[in-house]
């Protein structure tokens, strides 16, 4: 195909390169700290600038895996190193390796302990998250996707807040009890069909009474890492207690590996059992919409607001994506880029204020638009996109999820609308609390406003969220044959099993 | 009968017969040579174990040897390559432990040596007698071992309990033995396995001695209900004793397990399956419930290896060829965390003194990053992590539950590992996010040093050299089962 050089075992394994050149950092502390950036942001640098070729070099008109590779890893069991993208994984690994360095960039003053242990960490994770959008093989899938913890774990629970050890155990128990019933689904399937290749999974028949099973281990997984309500609290206490870059990772892809877990494997997989729980996942993730978006509106600490934000925005996204029409898949996908952005940005806008005043506390700020100007508009973009305002990425994501979710059902359309209208709710009184108001507390007088580091990381974001806004088209074209293949063969598939259900 | 006049057949048990010859030369190497540590017998030990381990990968092919009494084949050769890697680290890693205490004794190597050899001798078992010959010679050594500190109170009560505990067991399995010949008429395993092919269901006897013979073993591995005396023992023995019994035996005490539940009685499955479903679900439990509230890390590794045993034998009760390639790839894993995470155990030493408690290890990744990250390697594999060595051990035995259908096991037995991890990542936390109170030492034996870092890579880049363990490991299935 295009291109001679492996481009997506680059992508995934440069970052460990950066780690061992880390490891070989010698010197005094404070040395060693400063190499330790600056390796880690070059090394993050290089990988999203090596993306970006996958970008450029992508064929947007076939549905196909591109850039496939396949190396035998355990002979005669099926089992091999296969990575390849579609229209659907490449976004995400753009979006990973975007959101790497500006995580890096961000705690380069935020962090000043074990600088060198957390920025292996960053980009081991980088590798992982990576290395699981391409994964084309469930196995390789499942050690990456599992693999992502361990990091995750050690960023909440070492560089962490007050209550980091019960936050940093919660996510890792819970993500782990929702993975391991994967596990044994995925077991199930080696032994049904005999591969563990992924195109071959998503082209076999699993039998109508299997698939309900699998769906629900699968389910058990992805929604808690999605999350979706009930099963949402880790994520409060995760983002709460997790340094700033930590917030932005977990929100920004973390949560988008459950999303693209559904695409990926639910639904194509088990088209009938996806059909037939539809219902199910409406239910749960309406009430996630208006449910935390209630509670988003009582919080006092801005990062569990925006955290609970996080839920009721991909309460948005699997609703788009179950209603299996042009308009909601795609739009799940947009909304999932756009909030991996937005969320992104808006940990990062609370991670400013964090760093100069050390409280996450609503009421300890208000009047920040006198004496930091620029970061009231940042703020304010990111605050409106989150909202979902015409001309930025929430809008179009959120208005193409309402236009899938008016085929299927009108109520569905209008209670999910519900979830827009709160959301301008509590961000609004957030940026109220917080930006406007008289400037009274003597602490926030000698505030300063955002560095030229600051600007720095906020600047792509911003550009990113006025170009998914006024022109989306540049992503949609090219998710869209994907998406195509996606819905025809689901329909397909579901057209099968209504014949053969009219035939007995 | 020409068994009586001519010799028998030794070719294909050169390996044991050479360790045999070793551990009687040393003996008297050490007895002329007096006092002086054990040091030197102790490295001749290391490098006849190293030498047995080539002797037998040596070999090919499925020999019989001792009228049938004995066999080699590729599933015996993996599990002596483990059970000799295992030894030989333990008697690596208890150097520098003998060399303080002043507790040096050439007899110890002596003592490995010949329990090595017991062990290989029940991987090597084909016959009821051959079975409890070696089983014994190797328990008869390590309830000595287990004393070898005589001096000090903990390690002889713990010698005598292992021997209380493991006489009644042995007195079980030898129980269990004669009621199995009483009612099938022979003791060879390839006798008991025709008789059993051809009957239409067991005897009730049989059953009976069938139980007794699963006691016994499970006695050996230490699966719940018959595991009271680890922690005891564990915690009692000096702890690279306790690194030897984490690794070694239960290592040919499952292999034998295997050789045991597949090969003659493997047509009665369904009479073995529900018990060995059973322990197994009872030892994962109990191993994951039973650690969280240990505090000394010997007596948590105690349970840890309890769990360990209960998640193997979910590849042994699934008793098809995918279950002894997963028995035989988790083998392989644990040893290496296993030993890794004992000679970091052995690092901890403050002002010079052991200590065993965990918020001893309280800061460490502040004082010994290395060791740290080691043990954190060591912790995330136990707890089947991908992309560590332990996960790919689960994977493969979880896989042959899935695939015998047993699916209530495979749920409850990643549900036991949900909770198991709870325990291990509490160890990284103690490392990691606490603050360290009182430092341990600060040098660590450069041998302790190599150990750490050996496991530690294999641990890491395991899923590099999987694909010919799953080979070999294959290749062990499909020698024992048959093609």
């Amino acid at each position: 195909m295009m291109g001679d050089a492996p481009l997506l075992t680059l992508v995934i394994f440069l970052p460990l390169v950066g780690v061992l050149m880390i490891l070989a950092t010698r010197g005094d502390e404070a040395q060693v700290a400063s190499n330790c950036r600056w390796q880690a942001l070059l090394t993050s640098g290089a990988v999203f600038l090596l993306s970006l070729l996958i970008w450029y070099r992508f064929d947007p008109t076939t549905a196909d895996f591109q850039f496939v590779e396949r190396y035998e890893w355990i002979p005669g069991s099926s089992i091999a190193y296969h990575v390849g993208v579609d229209g659907i994984s490449m976004w995400f690994v753009l979006l990973s390796t975007l959101l790497t360095p500006i995580c890096i960039l961000a705690s380069w003053e935020a962090i000043q302990n074990r600088v060198k242990e957390y920025m292996i960490a960053f980009l081991v994770l980088e590798t992982l998250m990576v290395g699981m959008f391409c994964a084309l093989d469930i196995l390789v899938f499942y050690v990456f996707f599992e693999g992502v913890l361990i990091p995750m774990f050690l960023i909440i629970g070492v560089w962490g807040g007050k209550r980091r050890v019960y936050a940093a155990f919660k996510f890792f128990l819970y993500t782990l009890l929702g993975s391991v019933l994967m596990l044994i689904a995925i077991l199930a399937m080696y032994w049904q069909a005999g591969t563990t290749d992924i195109p071959t999974l998503m082209a076999f028949r699993f039998a109508a009474e299997a698939q309900t099973w699998l769906w629900l281990a699968f389910f058990a997984s992805f929604a808690v890492k999605v999350p979706m309500w009930p099963v949402h609290t880790w994520l409060p206490d995760a983002h709460v207690e997790a340094p700033t870059a930590g917030s932005v990772i977990l929100a920004g892809v973390l949560l988008k590996m459950g999303g693209y877990g559904f695409l990926r494997f639910s639904i194509p997989m088990f088209p009938e059992a996806s059909d037939a729980f539809a219902p199910l996942v409406y239910t749960l993730s309406v009430v996630a919409v208006i449910y935390t978006s209630l509670v988003a509106l009582v919080q006092e600490d801005m990062k569990k607001l925006i955290a609970y934000s996080s839920v009721a925005h991909m309460g948005f996204v699997t609703i788009g994506m179950f209603t299996m029409t042009t308009q909601g898949v795609e739009g799940s996908i947009f909304q999932m880029l756009s909030h991996g952005i937005v969320s992104g940005a808006l940990f990062l806008c609370v991670g400013v204020v964090y760093d100069r005043m050390h409280t996450r506390e609503i009421a300890a700020y208000g009047g920040l638009a006198n004496n930091m100007p620029r970061y009231a508009l940042v703020f304010m973009v990111f605050m409106m996109a989150s909202v979902g305002l015409p001309s930025t990425s929430g809008f179009v994501g959120e208005l193409l999820i309402l236009a899938g979710a008016f085929q299927v059902s009108t109520w569905l359309a209008a209670l999910t609308a519900t979830g827009l209208i709160l959301g301008a709710a509590y961000m609004l009184y957030l940026y109220r609390r917080v930006i406007f108001g008289v400037l009274d507390k003597d602490s926030l007088k000698a505030l300063l406003d955002l560095s030229p580091r600051e600007i720095a990381v906020f600047a792509p974001l911003i550009v990113l969220v006025f170009w998914m806004g006024i022109y989306p088209s540049t992503f949609i074209d090219m998710m869209s044959v994907s998406v195509d293949n996606l819905i025809t063969n689901y329909k397909v598939a579901l057209g099968h099993a209504g014949t053969a259900v009219a035939a007995r | 009968m020409n068994a009586v006049t001519s010799l028998p057949v030794m070719a294909p048990a050169t390996a044991e017969i050479f360790l045999a010859i070793v551990g009687a030369l040393l003996l008297m190497f050490g007895v002329f040579r007096g006092s002086g540590g054990m040091r030197a017998p102790g490295w001749l030990a290391v490098l006849a174990l190293l030498v047995a381990g080539i002797l037998v990968v040596a070999k090919s092919g499925t020999q019989e040897a001792f009228f049938g009494l004995f066999i080699t084949d590729a599933f015996a050769r993996f599990a002596k390559v483990l059970i000799l890697l295992g030894s030989a680290f333990a008697l690596i890693l208890s150097f520098g432990y003998f060399d303080r205490e002043r507790g040096g004794r050439f007899e110890y190597p002596v003592l490995i040596v010949f329990s090595t050899l017991g062990m290989m001798m029940m991987v090597s078992a084909n016959d009821l007698i051959a079975l409890y010959m070696g089983l014994e010679m190797q328990s008869l050594a390590l309830y000595v071992i287990a004393s070898i500190r005589r001096d000090t109170l903990r390690s002889t009560e713990a010698g005598l309990k292992y021997f209380v505990l493991g006489a009644l067991s042995s007195g079980m399995l030898l129980y269990g033995c004669s009621l199995v010949y009483g009612f099938a008429g022979t003791t060879s395993f390839t006798g008991l396995a025709e008789v059993f092919q051809k009957a239409d269901g067991p005897s009730v006897g049989l059953v009976v001695g069938l139980v007794f013979l699963i006691s016994g073993l499970a006695f050996k591995i230490s699966a719940v209900p018959f595991h009271m005396w680890t922690p005891d023992v564990y915690e009692g023995a000096p702890t690279p004793v306790t690194a030897l019994f984490a690794v070694a035996p239960k290592v040919a005490a499952l292999a034998l397990f295997v050789r045991v539940t597949a090969g003659p009685f493997g047509d009665l499955l369904s009479s073995w399956q529900q018990i060995l479903v059973f322990v197994s679900i009872a030892s994962m439990a109990l191993g994951a419930f039973a650690a969280m509230v240990q505090t000394n890390i010997k007596r948590l590794m105690a349970y840890s290896s309890i769990g360990h045993m209960g998640y193997a034998l979910v590849g042994v009760a699934a008793g098809n060829e995918a279950g002894v390639t997963g028995v035989m790839i988790y083998l392989a894993t644990y040893i290496f965390m296993n030993v890794g995470t004992f000679a970091i155990i052995l690092a901890m030493r403050r002002d010079g003194r052991l200590v065993e408690s965990l918020s001893d290890l309280s800061g460490l990744s502040k004082t010994h990053p290395m060791l740290a990250f080691a043990l954190m390697v060591f912790m995330f594999s136990m707890a089947g992590i991908p992309p560590l060595a332990g996960f790919f051990g689960k994977w493969y035995v979880f896989m042959a539950a899935v695939n015998a259908g047993l699916f209530g096991l495979a749920v409850i037995g990643v549900l036991a590992s949900v909770v198991g991890a709870f325990y291990y990542l509490r160890i990284v936390k103690i490392m990691y996010f606490d603050d360290a109170t009182q430092p341990l030492d600060g040098a660590v034996a450069g041998d302790l040093r190599a150990v750490v870092f050996g496991s530690a890579v294999v641990t890491v880049l395991f899923l590099l050299f999987l694909s010919p363990v799953y080979e070999q490991a294959r290749q062990a299935a499909v020698s024992l089962l048959g093609a």
